[in-house]
């Protein structure tokens, strides 16, 4: 009976059919049931190798490539040090910093969307929430290799954790790097745990269709033999609830936490109050508009429309505007603090920020930061598909630009002119950064084909409660 | 005397596969008020008050994360203290070693850490008792719907008031699309 149901079901939806987006009231397209959700989410799987979209074929080759680049540019470094980047005294953060705080930042939305929105009960989480869960982890690995590269010496990052060591020497708790350290793991952890917990029932979901012997022992496997009992699934909404309980102050002190790393220094630029707030805006700032680039082409090349409607699309557009108002509320406050301190070194740090060497990346963070953006006020222009994903490719720019500006203004010139210098990055930073987004893409397009890209279990709920509506 | 059926006769169960939740709902609550206690309901998603009409009003989960949650608040604490303070104490310009502060961070996140290892290997893995890769259920071939848009009500032959006829029969009264025979 089962198998019967299986291979019609894969008959039905190869090749994918046209689907019709329900437009930006629902979150679900028409004529779904249990079966047809279900069915829908795991061909994007079960899809035969040959039949993938050309463009997810496309997007691994490129990845796949520039991940080998990727290995190239850390060889060397492994064998020259850190030398090879354009780092040196004075600026001694250079892109390793700039990119784990971006990398670290992108992550932020997975967790905002996965915990924040459960517990706000949001039914637009629904459909985006493993994709962004995803895209965390994938994005808090990249951000993780950052710091561990810039140790110069990375074979011993274990240092950095509290063991006891045979000297006895222990990490300095009263550093923020430290802190950095606990906040970082632990948010890859929870992050992991999160993601992991919410693909259970949708693992024995894709155990009970999978047609090939191997693909149900491997997904049988993953899924700890879950059989759906309601007593399991009584304690495990008790658990993901407070999964997400945990996870949203965590999602706040995380990047808080990275601020830290900024804000508990002395140096103009860094030492100030308004970091943590404002970088956690531009951490879910990013975030969304990583979620953004990523589906609007997934649900274009698997036909997703019905399932990622425009519902989905206005509401992450309309995050990143508010998000995005935020951020611009910190830029405004960090330039009017500077210049009503009356501190000599802040005012000439923001006023070399402005118009000093560096200042074409400033006004180019402004204007994808602040003043793009805010074309999104206008309805049609969230509505538009094309409109929203070239914009949140402007954003995801104009964040990298924020960390950059950040980072190198502020240690090119500090207090004492004798020391000033500049920082070019060399084809290895270039090469490295380049190589984790390949990274980041290569995975993302793995997870696409190998798990359920969208929530099976959460989106037969939707079903039932659109159902339990129409009595 | 009660017979008891899954010795003698190696079955785990009955089972009846039902087509809404809220079939399997009114059968369940059917179930509890003829007195079967041992029984589950298995469905593609989780709905609402069935746990509870099984039977299983409280479950040891929050206690357990709010444990984690203290244990990893207090090991995290004391960790720093014990670093600054016993460990590796380093005078800062004179500044106390007991620094408490400077803890705040790493305790934090180390009670985010142990309580969500708590939910999850804790209540989702452990009280869930997974993994468990062989179970009776698997064995009607139709439960493979259960992950996907049918839903089952056992109840089992360990249950005191289990009968196999007239269990059969109890279930066959609930309307099912069918009830079948669950093999050890």
């Amino acid at each position: 009976m089962a198998e019967e149901k299986h291979s019609k079901t894969l008959t039905e939806l190869t090749p994918l059919p046209p689907t019709i987006d329900p437009g930006p009231e629902e979150v679900l397209g028409p004529g779904h049931n249990y079966d047809t959700v279900t069915a829908k989410i795991s061909n994007i799987v079960f899809l035969p190798l040959k039949r993938t979209p050309w463009q997810l074929a496309a997007v691994f080759v490129g990845a796949f490539a520039l991940v080998n680049m990727f290995m190239v540019a850390v060889a060397w470094l492994f064998i020259q040090g850190v030398g090879v980047w354009g780092i040196n005294i004075p600026v001694a953060w250079g892109f390793a910093i700039v990119n784990f705080v971006w990398w670290i930042g992108i992550g932020h939305a997975g967790t905002l969307i996965s915990a924040i929105l459960l517990l706000l009960k949001q039914d637009w989480r629904t459909s985006i929430n493993r994709f962004a869960e995803a895209m965390t982890l994938f994005a808090v690995a990249q951000a993780g290799m950052f710091p561990i590269l810039h140790l110069g010496r990375p074979w011993l990052a274990y240092w950095l954790l509290p063991y006891p060591a045979s000297m006895w020497v222990w990490p300095q708790p009263r550093s923020p790097l430290v802190w950095d350290v606990f906040a970082v793991s632990t948010y890859a952890t929870v992050s992991l745990l999160f993601w992991y917990t919410g693909l259970i029932p949708d693992l024995a979901s894709m155990r009970d269709r999978a047609i090939k012997p191997w693909a149900q022992k491997i997904y049988a496997i993953l899924s700890f033999g879950w059989r759906n009992s309601a007593r399991h699934w009584q304690r495990y909404q008790m658990a993901y609830l407070c999964l997400g309980g945990l996870a949203t102050p965590l999602v706040l002190s995380v990047h808080t936490t990275v601020s830290f790393d900024f804000a508990v220094s002395m140096l103009p630029g860094w030492h100030t109050t308004i970091f943590p707030p404002y970088f956690v805006a531009g951490a879910i700032y990013s975030g969304f508009a990583m979620v953004l680039t990523l589906i609007i082409p997934f649900r274009k090349w698997f036909h997703m429309e019905d399932l990622v409607t425009m519902r989905h699309i206005e509401a992450c557009a309309k995050l990143m505007l508010g998000t995005g108002l935020i951020v611009a509320y910190g830029y405004s406050m960090e330039a009017f603090i500077s210049y009503y301190s009356g501190n000599t070194y802040e005012r000439f740090m923001y006023l070399n920020r402005m118009f000093g060497p560096y200042a074409i990346t400033y006004w180019l963070l402004l204007t994808c930061n602040i003043f793009l953006p805010q074309l999104l006020w206008i309805r049609s222009i969230r509505l538009n598909v094309t409109a929203v994903w070239i914009l949140s490719l402007v954003v995801q720019t104009g964040m990298w630009l924020e960390r950059f500006v950040i980072v190198i203004t502020s240690l090119h010139r500090d207090f004492l002119p004798s020391s000033w210098g500049m920082y070019y990055p060399t084809k290895w930073d270039i090469m490295t950064l380049l190589g984790t987004i390949g990274f980041f893409l290569l995975l993302m397009v793995l997870f696409i084909r190998t798990l359920p890209a969208i929530s099976i279990f959460e989106e037969r709920e939707e079903v039932h409660r659109k159902v339990a509506h129409a009595h | 005397m009660h017979i008891r059926y899954d010795d003698r006769f190696g079955l785990y169960g009955l089972m009846a596969e039902f087509e809404s939740p809220e079939a399997l709902l009114s059968a369940t609550q059917r179930a509890y008020a003829e007195g079967y206690r041992r029984m589950d309901a298995y469905t593609p998603f989780p709905v609402d008050g069935l746990a509870e009409a099984l039977g299983s009003r409280w479950t040891l989960a929050s206690p357990m994360i709010l444990a984690g949650g203290i244990a990893g608040a207090l090991g995290g604490y004391l960790l720093m203290w014990w670093i600054t303070v016993i460990a590796y104490p380093l005078n800062v310009a004179g500044r106390p070693l007991y620094s408490w502060t400077a803890y705040i961070v790493p305790t934090f996140e180390m009670t985010v850490l142990l309580a969500s290892f708590a939910a999850v290997f804790g209540v989702v893995i452990g009280l869930n008792g997974l993994p468990e890769p062989y179970h009776p259920v698997f064995n009607v071939p139709r439960f493979s719907l259960a992950s996907q848009d049918r839903f089952f009500l056992c109840i089992e032959a360990r249950d005191p008031r289990f009968h196999l006829d007239r269990t059969r029969q109890f279930l066959q009264d609930l309307g099912p699309v069918e009830v079948s025979e669950v093999e050890k």
